[in-house]
C-alpha cells in the first residue's frame, strides 16, 4: 500500500509540470500584457503615457523576455515556494492568495462532506422506497438542483436575505473578524457564515450523487445475496448497512474525483457574486487584468487542488475495494 | 399467444427506430421535455415575431415597470367579453421618502390584441415585418407582462431574443465537441495501443481541471474590440473545448462494447466487410446512445455561456443572451428594486430541466434491453 501511494504521489509530478505550462501557456495566449492593459486604463482616464516609462516597466517586471524564459523564472521560483509579483497589487503573490487558497480549500471540502452528509440518506431512502412519494420529491428536487445554475441560487438567496430577513448573506466573515487575526471567535463567526455558500455550492453536487447512489443500491437491492441474509432472518436495516450500502458506496467514493473540480470550480463564480474572501473574486480581476502571476499562481493552485482530489479518491479506492489490485 | 397473433402484432415487425419511439413515448417526463424544448426552439426561431416589442427599444419614464398580468375576459357595461387587457400603472411619489413608485390603476384597461402591428424588424435579416404574436392595440401604450428594466426595456421581449443565442450555443457547441469526441473517441476506440493510452491521458488531464477558472481564463484571453458575431463563435468553441471530453469517452465505451457483441462476431463470420460492420451493424446501436449524451451534454453548454456572460466575460450588450441579461442583476439592489430582472434565470432552469428529461427518456429508450 506505501509503494502504491509513493508511485502515484510521484506520478502526481510530470502532471503538475503539465498543469503549470497549460496555465501560463493561457495566461500569455492574451494579446498585449499588464503593461499594455495598464497604459490603456491610464489613457481611458485622460493621462498621458511616457513610452519610455512602460518600456522600464516592462524591463522591471521581466515582461519582456520570451515566453519560455518568463515561464522558467516563475516555475523555478514556485519549487521554492516563491509564486512571484502581483502587478496590480504590487505586493509579493503569496501574501494575497495563502488564506484565499485555504478558504477556497475549507468550502470546497466542507461542502463535500456537506453534500456527502444528504446525498447518502437520501439516496438509499430513494432506493428502498422506490416511486414512493418522498421518492418522487427528491427526484424532482434533485433536477431542479441540478438546472438552476449556482450563481442564480446565489442570487435568489441573497434577494430573500435582504427583503426577508433584511441581512447581508454575503461575504464569510463579519466586519468586525474580517482583517483579525485567526483566533477561536474567528473560527466560529467563519462557521456562521459558511453555510450558504455551502447550500449553494452542495446542492448541485448532492443532486447527482443522490442519482448514483439510488442507481447503485437499487442494482444491489435485488440480488440473491440480499434475498439470503434475508431469509437467514437479518433484520432490514442491519442487512441494508451491512451489505449493499457497503457495496453501492465504492462508487460514491470514486466520484470524488470529480466532485472536488466541480465544487471547486463552483466556488469560483459563487464567490464572485457573494464576494467572498475566496479565490475567485481576485482571479477573475487578475485574468481581466493580465496580472500574469496573481493569475497564475491561483490556476495552478486550484488545478493541483482537483489533481490531488483525484488521487486521494484512488487512495480511498484502494483502502476500501479489496478487488482493486496496487498495480 | 398463438403464432398467428405474434405475426399480427405490430410489435413483431417493428424496426429498431419505431421500438425506440415506442418506448420514449411510454417515459411521460421525457415526452414533456421534447415538447417544451420544441416550444422553446420554435420561439427562438420566430423570436422577433413571438417577442412583443423591439428588445433595445428603451423608455426612460418607464424605468423598472413591475410586470402586468393579462386579463382575458373584460367585463364591460353591455356585457362580458372575450378581450385581453392589462391594467394600467401610474408614476405616484411616496409622500414621505418622495421615491418614485408605479400604483396600480384600477380604472385604465390597455387592451391587447393578437396579430397586432407594432415595432418594425427584419425576420433572420431577411424578412422586414411589423407583426407580433400579441402587442397593445395601440402601439404607443405600454405593456410590461413581465417587467421592465433599467432603461424601460420590456424583459420578455429581451428573454425571447435572448433564447437564439443561449439555445443556438448549447447546439453549435454540442455539435463542436461531438466532432472532437467522435473523432478522438473512435480513434481511440479503433486504433487502440499506444493512441488510445495517449488520448485516454489527455482525457483525463482535461476531466481534472476544474471549467470554470480554465474557461474564465480562455474567454479573458479573447481580444476586448471583438465584434459580437466573432465573439459569439470564440465562446461556442471555448466551451466545446472543454466538453467534447464526455462524448469521447462515451464513444470510445460504447465502440469498444460493441466490438466483441456477439452481433458484430456474427456478421463478421458471415463476411461482411469492415465497412458494412461498421456502418450497418455498429452505428445505428451507436446513434441513439450518442443522441442521448449528446442531449444530456446540451444543459451543460447552456449553463457554461450563462455563467460567462454574467461574469462579463461571455457575450456582452448590445448582443443579448440569458447571461448577458443575467448581468443586470448582479448586485442586491437591482435585485431588490425589480425581482423580475432574475426570470432569463427561470428560462435558463426549464430549458436546462427539460432538456435532462428528454435526454433521460432518450437514454433509457435508446437501451434494448431495459423494461
Amino acid at each position: 500500500m506505501g509503494r502504491f501511494i509513493a508511485r502515484r504521489l510521484l506520478g502526481m509530478i510530470p502532471f503538475i509540470f503539465l498543469v503549470s505550462i497549460t496555465v501560463f501557456l493561457l495566461i500569455k495566449l492574451t494579446p498585449g500584457d499588464f503593461v499594455s492593459n495598464y497604459a490603456a486604463s491610464l489613457a481611458a482616464s485622460g493621462e498621458t503615457v511616457d513610452d519610455s516609462m512602460l518600456a522600464d516597466m516592462r524591463t522591471r517586471y521581466g515582461l519582456d523576455q520570451p515566453v519560455i524564459v518568463q515561464y522558467w523564472d516563475w516555475i523555478s521560483g514556485v519549487v521554492k515556494g516563491d509564486f512571484g509579483y502581483s502587478f496590480q497589487w504590487q505586493q509579493p503573490v503569496v501574501s494575497l492568495i495563502g488564506e484565499r487558497i485555504g478558504l477556497t480549500l475549507i468550502m470546497s471540502v466542507s461542502t463535500l462532506f456537506f453534500t456527502w452528509a444528504i446525498a447518502l440518506p437520501i439516496g438509499v431512502y430513494s432506493a428502498v422506497r422506490r416511486y414512493s412519494w418522498g421518492d418522487y420529491f427528491f427526484t424532482m428536487l434533485g433536477f431542479l438542483g441540478l438546472a438552476i445554475p449556482g450563481f442564480l441560487m446565489a442570487l435568489i438567496l441573497m434577494f430573500v436575505g435582504v427583503s426577508v430577513f433584511h441581512t447581508d448573506v454575503g461575504g464569510l466573515f463579519s466586519p468586525e473578524y474580517a482583517n483579525a487575526p485567526w483566533s477561536w471567535e474567528r473560527v466560529v463567526d467563519l462557521a456562521k457564515h459558511l453555510w450558504v455558500p455551502m447550500i449553494i455550492l452542495g446542492t448541485s453536487g448532492a443532486a447527482s450523487l443522490i442519482r448514483i447512489m439510488r442507481a447503485n443500491l437499487l442494482d444491489q437491492l435485488h440480488q440473491p445475496y440480499v434475498d439470503t441474509a434475508r431469509a437467514k432472518g437479518l433484520s432490514e436495516v442491519t442487512l441494508l448497512i451491512r451489505y449493499p450500502i457497503r457495496v453501492a458506496l465504492n462508487p460514491f467514493v470514486s466520484t470524488l474525483g470529480f466532485v472536488l473540480p466541480q465544487l471547486v470550480s463552483g466556488s469560483v463564480i459563487i464567490s464572485i457574486v457573494l464576494n467572498l474572501p475566496t479565490a475567485g473574486p481576485l482571479l477573475l480581476q487578475a485574468l481581466l487584468g493580465q496580472d500574469q502571476y496573481l493569475a497564475g499562481a491561483f490556476l495552478l493552485l486550484l488545478c493541483s487542488l482537483t489533481v490531488f482530489g483525484t488521487l486521494v479518491s484512488d487512495i480511498l479506492l484502494a483502502l476500501l475495494d479489496p478487488r482493486i489490485r496496487y498495480q | 399467444m398463438s403464432e398467428a397473433a405474434i405475426a399480427a402484432s405490430p410489435l413483431a415487425t417493428a424496426s429498431e427506430a419505431q421500438l425506440t419511439w415506442l418506448r420514449f413515448r411510454r417515459h411521460r417526463l421525457a415526452m414533456f421535455g421534447l415538447v417544451v424544448m420544441l416550444l422553446l426552439y420554435g420561439i427562438a426561431i420566430f423570436a422577433e415575431f413571438v417577442a412583443p416589442f423591439s428588445p433595445d427599444k428603451s423608455n426612460a419614464r418607464l424605468v423598472f415597470h413591475p410586470p402586468q398580468a393579462i386579463h382575458f375576459i373584460d367585463d364591460a357595461p353591455d356585457g362580458w367579453h372575450f378581450r385581453p387587457f392589462v391594467y394600467g400603472y401610474r408614476l405616484a411619489r411616496d409622500p414621505k421618502t418622495l421615491a418614485a413608485k408605479y400604483v396600480l390603476d384600477g380604472q385604465r384597461k390597455n387592451y391587447l390584441k393578437f396579430f397586432a402591428h407594432g415595432d418594425s424588424y427584419d425576420l433572420w435579416t431577411l424578412i422586414p415585418g411589423n407583426m407580433h404574436l400579441i402587442g397593445p392595440e395601440d402601439p404607443a401604450q405600454p405593456m410590461f407582462l413581465l417587467g421592465g428594466d433599467r432603461q424601460g426595456r420590456d424583459v420578455l421581449s429581451r428573454i425571447i431574443i435572448g433564447a437564439r443565442a443561449s439555445l443556438s450555443i448549447g447546439l453549435l457547441g454540442v455539435a463542436n465537441s461531438l466532432l472532437l469526441g467522435i473523432i478522438f473517441g473512435g480513434l481511440s476506440g479503433y486504433l487502440g495501443g499506444r493512441v488510445d493510452w495517449f488520448i485516454q491521458r489527455v482525457i483525463e488531464f482535461i476531466i481534472s481541471l476544474p471549467t470554470i477558472p480554465i474557461w474564465l481564463a480562455l474567454a479573458a484571453a479573447l481580444p476586448k474590440d471583438m465584434s459580437p458575431l466573432t465573439k459569439y463563435f470564440c465562446i461556442t468553441l471555448i466551451i466545446s473545448l472543454i466538453g467534447w471530453t464526455e462524448l469521447a469517452r462515451v464513444v470510445r465505451g460504447r465502440f469498444l462494447a460493441l466490438r466483441s457483441e456477439s452481433f458484430v462476431t456474427a456478421a463478421w463470420l458471415d463476411g461482411c466487410s469492415r465497412k458494412r460492420i461498421i456502418f450497418r451493424h455498429m452505428l445505428p446501436s451507436l446513434t441513439s446512445h450518442i443522441i442521448a449524451s449528446v442531449t444530456l451534454a446540451i444543459p451543460a453548454m447552456i449553463l457554461a455561456e450563462t455563467a460567462l456572460s454574467f461574469l462579463g466575460v461571455g457575450l456582452q450588450p448590445p448582443a443579448i443572451s440569458w447571461g448577458a441579461l443575467l448581468k443586470e442583476a448582479q448586485n442586491v439592489e437591482s435585485i431588490a428594486a425589480a425581482p423580475w430582472l432574475l426570470l432569463p434565470g427561470a428560462a435558463v432552469a426549464i430549458t436546462v430541466l427539460a432538456l435532462n428529461f428528454l435526454g433521460d427518456g432518450l437514454r433509457d429508450a435508446a437501451d434494448p434491453h431495459a423494461h
